[in-house]
């Protein structure tokens, strides 16, 4: 088995990277160069070592994984690291985004070396946040992401990056103190932080309640959720091409995976009582922000109110605690991880040549730009969720595993499939479609190669996912099975229990 | 009261002996060979505190008890005397180049601050009132002084002199509490109050919420901070510094103690008269923060805020209530100088500059100094990694545990007004266009900025050890 701790070394050595970046010094154009580089060697080589977590996993259990255990605060709490079915999807996922990422940002020309530290630090937490199994040190992780994400808001945005900063902290910030109070709620009742271990503690119904709600107010705003998503659009929007990708791609995820992380397992009665609520608030997410999508006229904007739409049908799906309702929650994570990402990496394309993201400055890029424009419509279609694409696989599998448990849930969110059709293809004819008249368009460039070194293999992996969804489901399957089975076990308990009374 | 040799045994105040002797020499020093001295009393004066730390550091494990019990060297107190002897050394550090300017040489200034100290031990180890009141008069009549010592500045004169009138008011304040503390126990020894106090008399009550208003007085918990933002901006910086970092440790260290063990039997008094002046102080510290244009003044606000949070962990007067103020005070004197420092570095032309417009495009002019203090502010918001999320973690802990959860649920929501002001000053150095270069940094501030950034930063990675010497220096209070 492994010697080495190959989970930390996943976790860390973007950090290194970020070093290493720090120390080379050099004259300004060398040393831009030479950051650059460096970024995207420590994002290649992570993402290499974190394929060998994959050929290495094992996915016929649900146990953790690639376990380290060290002391750390003396007092149950400790540093623990390890995945499972549901975790190693997603830190796949970050390593795998992350050269996507450096590659998108290499025409970023300001400050190019922190650029590209911070992205490298946000790289560690993100890891860091999806392979802690430890409530503090996950808190370590999911809060310290703020930072890095906050500057490269800051510093990197566009014109209201100000606003949209200090919105994306306070908002998220404000969520997770809450989470905090319920860890060391948790810590009390359990006097550990060890997540495995407080996965079998009994927890107090009464706590339960309160725990959940105040776990719920982190993920619900990091999800987002509505009517917490308003920070969503506004950081979308001022954030750098590479900013959004990850915000879209990633940091969105920690909130599903929150809610699969603890609040299931951990509070699966509180989680029953309130299914009713998310329920209803994905349902309003989906149709709403469906609605909301179709009147925007920046196309960073609408993409991201589509974001705030597709997370609707995650938590309904999780939260229906049926097996196809969760495993199409993570599938959907992983899918949209991808698509919503190659998306931003579509619109920041046509930025980089127009600088405007206005939907009507654009028209008939097609004519100029055919590359552009099949890759696009790739991505529309997944966003759509047309069969064959990977956006059909996770939407459809979230509506089967949510009929069973709520007919009237499935019914409305099933509208939004059709909405999402809607904003989505409006959205590609009046930017691709129609004649090019625009001045400014009639010299527009399509795709560099750069450019289709960073779309073509998330092309492939939609349609692969597509047509052929498996090696994510088979991955998370035993871990999902076992987390359906312990939430149902409980609920019937407390069910059977009312009923003898 | 019988004069045995045993009650009155001298190694246990050996620090405090060579304190006091070598603070008397160093100004003999002074005095007799005039103004030039001012470098060498300095340097001199934070030899000698660090011989002092040596000193009780190697003072033997365990509880000692000296002059008939008012005097009290256990875990706890030698934890805090090494920390206000590490706060005074660094400022001392820092006031090198305030003291360099020919109109200001005044080698008084060390040894003002040497007696200061001086008093914040025995405050730190007081037993009884007498040694309470005296040890706290000591720090604060030398701390009146230093405030002024800008002679030639009328808003340093200011600054000294309404922290004179105030302070002698709370001393006041605390000396009639402690008369009426006496007059109801017919003892002033921790001890003896505790054994006394088991049920709550009015006279009793009343006598401990004077006592609490002066001691809140020298944390400058609301509604007792008024002198602190006039303070704050009208002394020099290094005294500033020194305000907010080396009292503090000994005032709260004096009022966990006083709270702790001389008041276990009337718990529930003392409970809401802290969880009132804690949310009082962290409100108040976070909301009036944000309208700030001044750096110090806006310290100044931040400090009441945070000793809003360490009182959290007071207040649930627990053992992992004492630790986690503990960790508070510890995590937070290294902030405090980290940032002060900064402040100190920021000059243009040789001119101090204190507005946070001043801090405008640091990030472009001098990075080092920008990321250090960007990652001293995070901290001082609570974010983690870093170590200010570990203080506010431990005391919160605490306070869940006692089931104070109105607190700790107001106490982190004003966490996040706080980190409104915190962000944007991040902000102002991050995001907008620079306003100039900044002077080389000298380098004292610079190791101690480099030192107390460090700390900041890489808590994470050491956080355990401070997490077990804060734990045995709690559980000797109980």
């Amino acid at each position: 088995m492994t010697t080495w701790p190959i989970l930390s070394v996943t976790t860390f050595l973007p950090l290194v990277g970020a070093l290493i970046v720090y120390l080379s010094r050099g004259d300004d154009e060398a040393a831009q160069r030479n950051s650059r580089w460096i970024a995207l060697w420590t994002t290649l080589i992570t993402f290499a070592v974190s394929l060998i977590l994959v050929a290495r996993f094992d996915s016929s259990t649900a146990d953790f994984q690639f376990v380290e255990k060290a002391n750390w605060l003396a007092t149950g709490i400790t540093y623990h690291m390890g995945v499972d079915g549901i975790s190693l999807p997603f830190v796949i996922l970050t390593t795998a985004l992350m050269p996507f990422c450096i590659i998108a940002s290499w025409k970023v020309t300001s400050r190019v070396r922190e650029y590209m530290m911070a992205f490298l630090i946000l790289e560690t937490l993100m890891v860091g946040t999806f392979s802690a199994i430890d409530l503090v040190l996950f808190y370590l992780f999911f809060e310290g992401g703020l930072i890095p994400m906050f500057l490269i808001i800051g510093v990197w945005g566009g014109p209201r990056r100000v606003y949209a900063s200090f919105k994306f902290f306070l908002y998220t910030l404000l969520g997770s103190v809450l989470m905090l109070l319920a860890i060391m709620a948790l810590y009390w009742n359990g006097n550990t932080t060890d997540i495995p271990t407080l996965m079998h503690t009994a927890v107090p119904r009464s706590l339960q309640t309160w725990a959940w709600l105040a776990f719920f107010a982190s993920f619900a705003v990091k999800m987002p959720m509505w009517p917490v998503h308003t920070w969503l659009p506004d950081a979308h929007v001022e954030a750098p091409t590479a900013g959004s990708v990850i915000l879209a791609a990633i940091l969105l995820k920690m909130g599903g995976y929150g809610f699969l992380r603890f609040s299931l397992p951990m509070f699966p009665l509180a989680s029953h009582d309130f299914a009713p609520l998310i329920f209803t608030l994905s349902t309003i997410a989906i149709i709403y922000t469906s609605l909301v999508a179709m009147m925007q006229e920046d196309m960073k904007k609408l993409i991201a109110y589509s974001s705030v739409a597709h997370m609707g049908f995650v938590t309904m799906g999780i939260f229906a605690g049926t097996m196809q309702g969760v495993a199409g929650g993570v599938f959907q994570m992983i899918s949209h991880g991808i698509v919503s990402g190659a998306l931003f990496l579509c619109v920041g394309i046509v930025y980089d040549r127009m600088h405007t993201r206005e939907i009507a400055a654009y028209g008939g890029l097609v004519n100029r730009m055919p590359l552009y424009a099949m890759t696009f419509m790739i991505f529309t279609m997944a966003n759509v969720g047309l069969p064959g694409t990977s956006g059909f696989v996770g939407e459809f599998m979230t509506l089967l595993g949510t009929f069973k448990t709520s007919i009237p849930t499935a019914f409305f969110a099933s509208t939004g499939v059709i909405l999402s059709a809607c904003y989505a293809l409006w959205l590609y004819r009046k930017v691709v479609f129609g004649a090019l008249v625009k001045p400014s368009l009639m010299t527009i460039k399509d795709l560099t190669f750069r450019e289709c070194v960073t779309l073509f293999p998330l092309i492939a992996l939609t349609i692969l996912f597509g047509v052929y969804p498996k090696p994510v489901l088979d991955m998370s399957a035993a871990s999902v099975q076992q987390l359906v089975n312990n939430y149902n076990t409980a609920v019937t308990a407390v069910k059977a229990a009312a009923l003898l009374q | 009261m019988s004069f045995e040799t045993a009650g009155y045994q001298l190694a246990p105040v050996v620090p405090e002996l060579v304190l006091a002797v070598g603070s008397m020499a160093l100004l003999m020093l002074g005095a007799y060979r005039g103004q030039g001295t001012t470098r060498a009393v300095t340097s001199l004066a934070v030899l000698l505190l660090i011989v002092v730390g040596v000193l009780e550091y190697l003072q033997p494990a365990g509880k000692q008890v000296t002059f008939g019990g008012s005097f009290i060297v256990d875990d706890f107190a030698r934890f805090m005397k090494i920390l206000a002897l590490i706060g005074s050394a660094v400022t001392l550090l820092l006031s090198t180049e305030f003291l360099s300017d020919p109109s200001r040489r005044i080698f008084e200034y060390s040894i003002l601050v040497l007696l200061s100290t001086l008093g914040m031990m025995v405050l730190i180890s007081a037993g009884d009132l007498i040694m309470l009141y005296l040890g706290l008069e000591l720090m604060s009549l030398a701390l009146y002084v230093v405030a002024a010592s800008n002679r030639d500045n009328a808003k340093s004169n200011e600054a000294g002199l309404k922290y004179f009138v105030l302070g002698a008011l709370s001393s006041g304040m605390l000396l009639y509490g402690a008369s009426l503390i006496y007059g109801f126990t017919g003892t002033v020894s921790f001890a003896g109050i505790a054994a006394a106090a088991t049920t709550a008399n009015v006279g009793l009550v009343f006598g401990l919420v004077f006592l609490l208003a002066g001691l809140c007085f020298k944390i400058s918990a609301v509604p007792f901070h008024m002198w602190t933002p006039d303070v704050y901006e009208g002394a020099p910086t290094p005294v500033t510094a020194f305000f907010a970092s080396a009292p503090k440790v000994a005032a709260l260290a004096v009022f966990t103690r006083a709270t702790l063990t001389a008041f276990p039997g009337i718990v529930p008094q003392w409970q809401q008269i802290l969880v009132f002046v804690s949310i009082a102080s962290m409100a108040l510290g976070s909301f009036a923060a944000i309208g700030q244009t001044n750096i110090k003044r806006l310290m100044a606000y931040s400090s009441i805020g945070h000793m809003g949070f360490a009182l959290v962990g007071l207040a649930s007067g627990t053992v992992e209530g004492a630790q986690g103020v503990l960790m508070y005070i510890v995590i937070y004197v290294a902030m405090t100088l980290g940032s002060f420092s900064v402040i100190l570095a920021m000059k243009r032309n040789g001119q101090a500059v204190e507005q946070i417009s001043d801090f405008a495009g640091l990030s472009r002019t001098n990075p080092l100094l920008a990321f250090l203090f960007a990652m001293l502010l995070f901290s001082l918001a609570g974010i983690p990694p870093l170590a200010g999320f570990f203080a506010k973690w431990y005391v919160f802990v605490a306070a869940i545990k006692a089931n104070l959860f109105t607190l700790a649920v107001i106490g982190v929501l004003t966490s996040v007004v706080g980190a409104y002001y915190y962000l944007a000053i991040v902000k102002t150095m991050y995001f907008d266009e620079p306003a100039g270069q900044v002077d080389p940094v000298r380098v004292e501030v610079r190791t101690v900025l480099a030192v107390a950034g460090l700390f900041n930063i890489l808590f994470a990675l050491f956080a355990g050890p401070v997490v077990s010497v804060a734990s045995a220096a709690a559980k000797s209070l109980f």
